[in-house]
């Protein structure tokens, strides 16, 4: 392009000694790197690295490398820094980004330590004894009052209805429109099969999806796009999102080009036009709007739990108790390291605290408040593993959320062009050439996979903790030790560094 | 066959039980509700579906139809906030005033208000296929009329003005991608939002216009002899893609 002067981020190179110019590479593009005159050609400028191209050349006659051209050190001026300013300068606007925060920011989950037993409180072994990993969302009763004698017991108190999970470890939500259609079936799927839930996102729930109802959570965002009646009441919750961890305290635009007829029909907006989602929800502007919201929900769907999702901002805490008292079953916390949704870099980069803090934070001031028992609280953002979400549920986490490993496991390469709608795993498009890709039972075996394989690690490292249920980890972090943190940090996340 | 007419006390009753008590009545097949002595209750006719009529004698309380999907809820008194709220279909009519945020995110059906309106009303409002939401006010509104509006019809009428009032307050429209907001009245463009545009009213204004006038003056009582079709001016957004260009890649 004249004027651009943007160099390629990757190199392409094809083998031609070993290529048998089967064209899988030109199909299998979602951006048209490839294309076949004498012999395959690959314009490097519009690789993204996601690939697909490799895994599927038969040949392996496909190389993707980062690109060596060397740029003047500069360590006030990365290369990224610089890039940023060239594309601005070429064509104004916000640079957009999706799939998490990418800078280097400090990362807490990987300076806390787990507990194990040793000679004294024997630890348990998972394989030879039951391991619990079932856990219950939303509100728990203050108190129990139980009526009767000899044996004829019967529970007086009427306890609020909760969400049954067989692990503690549910799916984001990511909307229909912004993923496929078949990704949101393998998570439908795959939350049947492990007796967890999928959450729709803010897009609506395609009718297709609807038999899954015990699975699904269903969102209320601030566009209420394909939110109606027989919507809300298809899941076995309701989340209300404020805001997402991707892009705390803005708005969204889904734009035309993926409102395909499919997206159109379930989010119940014309065809091609842009979903925005305004910034706010414009019925709530206090949390006495939020409590009227969350009662609206709960008269509209016979009482059902509901959800609030919020990005992990500064005064987290003060707003989680806020939401508690609003009479939200569950607080969904989604930190700034994680988030799929496409989002400007500047917010998703720079905007919220990490999720490890704001949990913590959120725990404890609930505790004070002696309301701990009124919500259920779901930690996202930012879980990348059994080992993140074992810390998360010590921090305080009731269960964890998990959008970017379930987008990894279904073949996501972190390429971060969701927006572009060309995905060439047929994850983040509506094209049906790509979309077509994901085989949704296949996507759900591995999806099933991964959270088995989380499971059989979440029972080991409760068995060495010497506890059999994973309520028992939850909120306890005098199992948890903190290295190379800050006093101050450490103090917040009121653990105790190694070695006391 | 004679319709299934209810009546209920609501005196006094707290707004979850006056509702579970309607949803009971719905369910076992009641064309029209009477609901007497209504005084702040919340949520009457939440996310309820169906061909039936709820008449509400007193002042109901907030998110008055919302998530509604079919009946027709007539309230012979003012209204409070949130009337409306992502209503899906049916149509409400309120002989008084209303409150703020009336027929936010609404995909369809309509909310006819003899008096004035509050702020943000129409925020968000949005047509698919054959629902096109309608929002017609005799009086007057508050700031952001018709924010973020992607579909469907928002009219003031300009009545019962004291003649010092404004018609409408600011930020008209903004960030409006769709659907028509018409205005009877005097109005300066600083009131509007960027993405808003004037345009001059074509015969499928008018003839819109008159039938919702009709419909209107039946529902609620209100004489519109004076009003003509000619007044009304007419905004419409400048692009469908207000924020197409905001990105860079």
């Amino acid at each position: 392009m004249a004027g651009d002067m943007l160099t390629s981020e990757f190199l392409v190179n094809v083998d031609h000694e070993r290529c048998r110019r089967c064209k899988r590479c030109i199909l299998n593009c979602g951006f048209g790197v490839f294309d076949f005159q004498s012999m395959t050609t690959a314009e490097s400028s519009k690789c993204v690295a996601c690939h697909r191209c490799v895994v599927f050349c038969p040949e392996e006659a496909i190389t993707v490398t980062r690109n060596p051209l060397a740029f003047k050190d500069h360590s006030s001026w990365d290369v990224n820094r610089r890039k940023a300013i060239w594309k601005q300068a070429q064509a104004p606007g916000m640079i957009l980004t999706g799939m998490g925060n990418d800078l280097p920011w400090l990362n807490v989950f990987d300076h806390l330590l787990i507990d194990a037993c040793q000679v004294t409180n024997p630890s348990i072994d998972p394989l030879r004894e039951p391991m619990e990993l079932r856990t219950y969302l939303g509100r728990k009763p203050d108190s129990l009052e139980v009526v009767g004698e000899d044996g004829a017991h019967r529970l007086e108190t009427r306890v609020a209805g909760n969400i049954r999970l067989e692990v503690p470890l549910v799916f984001s939500g990511m909307s229909y429109g912004s993923v496929s259609l078949n990704t949101h079936r393998a998570l439908a799927i795959a939350a049947e099969k492990l007796g967890t839930v999928m959450n729709t996102g803010e897009g609506g729930l395609h009718k297709e999806l609807y038999p899954y109802r015990d699975h699904i959570i269903v969102q209320c965002a601030s566009g209420r796009f394909g939110v109606h009646p027989e919507y809300l009441q298809s899941g076995v919750a309701v989340e209300i999102k404020v805001g997402q961890g991707a892009k705390p305290g803005i708005g969204g635009h889904l734009p035309g080009e993926k409102i395909c007829q499919e997206v159109s029909s379930t989010r119940m907006i014309p065809r091609g036009t842009d979903a925005l989602s305004p910034a706010p929800h414009h019925d709530i502007y206090s949390i006495e709007d939020l409590r009227q919201l969350i009662y609206a929900l709960k008269e509209a769907t016979g009482y059902k739990p509901v959800s609030v999702k919020i990005a992990t901002v500064h005064n987290v805490a003060a707003i989680a108790s806020g939401i508690a008292r609003a009479g939200a079953d569950i607080i969904y916390l989604d930190g700034f390291k994680g988030g799929t949704g496409a989002s400007p870099a500047v917010v998703r980069d720079h905007v919220g605290i990490p999720l490890e803090i704001a949990l913590a934070v959120v725990d404890s001031q609930l505790r004070s408040e002696g309301i701990r028992n009124r919500v259920s609280i779901i930690a996202a953002g930012g879980i990348r593993s059994s080992a993140d979400a074992a810390k998360a549920i010590a921090l305080g986490a009731d269960a964890v959320g998990i959008g970017t490993a379930a987008l990894i496991a279904l073949g996501c390469r972190l390429c971060q062009k969701c927006y572009t709608g060309n995905c060439s795993w047929g994850i983040a498009t509506q094209k049906p050439e790509l979309s077509g890709r994901l085989d949704p039972d296949w996507g759900a075996e591995r999806l099933v996979n991964l959270v088995n394989s989380w499971s059989l690690e979440l029972k080991e490292v409760l068995g060495a903790l010497g506890v059999n249920a994973v309520e028992s980890l939850r909120g306890n972090r005098e199992r948890l030790r903190s290295l190379g943190l800050d006093e101050q940090t450490t103090r917040i996340l009121d653990v105790k560094p190694a070695g006391r | 066959m004679a319709i299934d007419e209810r009546i209920v006390d609501a005196t006094g009753v707290y707004y979850r039980e006056l509702n579970e008590n309607v949803r009971r009545m719905v369910a076992d097949g009641a064309g029209k509700i009477l609901l007497n002595g209504v005084n702040g209750q919340r949520y009457i006719a939440d996310g309820l579906r169906g061909d039936l009529e709820i008449v509400v004698n007193g002042v109901p309380g907030n998110d008055l139809a919302v998530f509604m999907d079919g009946p027709t809820v007539i309230v012979n008194d003012n209204a409070q906030d949130g009337v409306g709220n992502t209503m899906n279909r049916g149509k409400v009519v309120v002989r008084g005033s209303a409150g703020d945020v009336i027929g936010y995110g609404m995909r369809g059906g309509k909310v006819f208000v003899a008096g004035d309106i509050g702020y943000r009303a129409g925020i968000h409002m949005k047509s698919f296929n054959d629902q096109v939401p309608v929002i017609v006010a005799g009086g007057r509104a508050g700031d952001f009329l018709g924010e973020y509006i992607a579909g469907g019809v928002l009219v003031l009428l300009g009545l019962n003005g004291d003649g010092e009032a404004p018609l409408v307050g600011g930020y008209v429209g903004t960030g409006m991608h769709g659907g028509t907001i018409y205005l009877r009245g005097e109005f300066d463009d600083s009131q509007l939002g960027e993405e808003v545009r004037r345009f001059e009213l074509d015969d499928d204004d008018r003839g819109l216009l008159s039938e919702l006038l009709e419909e209107f003056a039946a529902d609620t009582g209100c004489d519109v002899s004076q009003v003509s079709v000619e007044e009304f001016k007419k905004l419409q957004p400048s692009s469908h893609r207000p924020y197409g260009n905001l990105y860079t890649y």
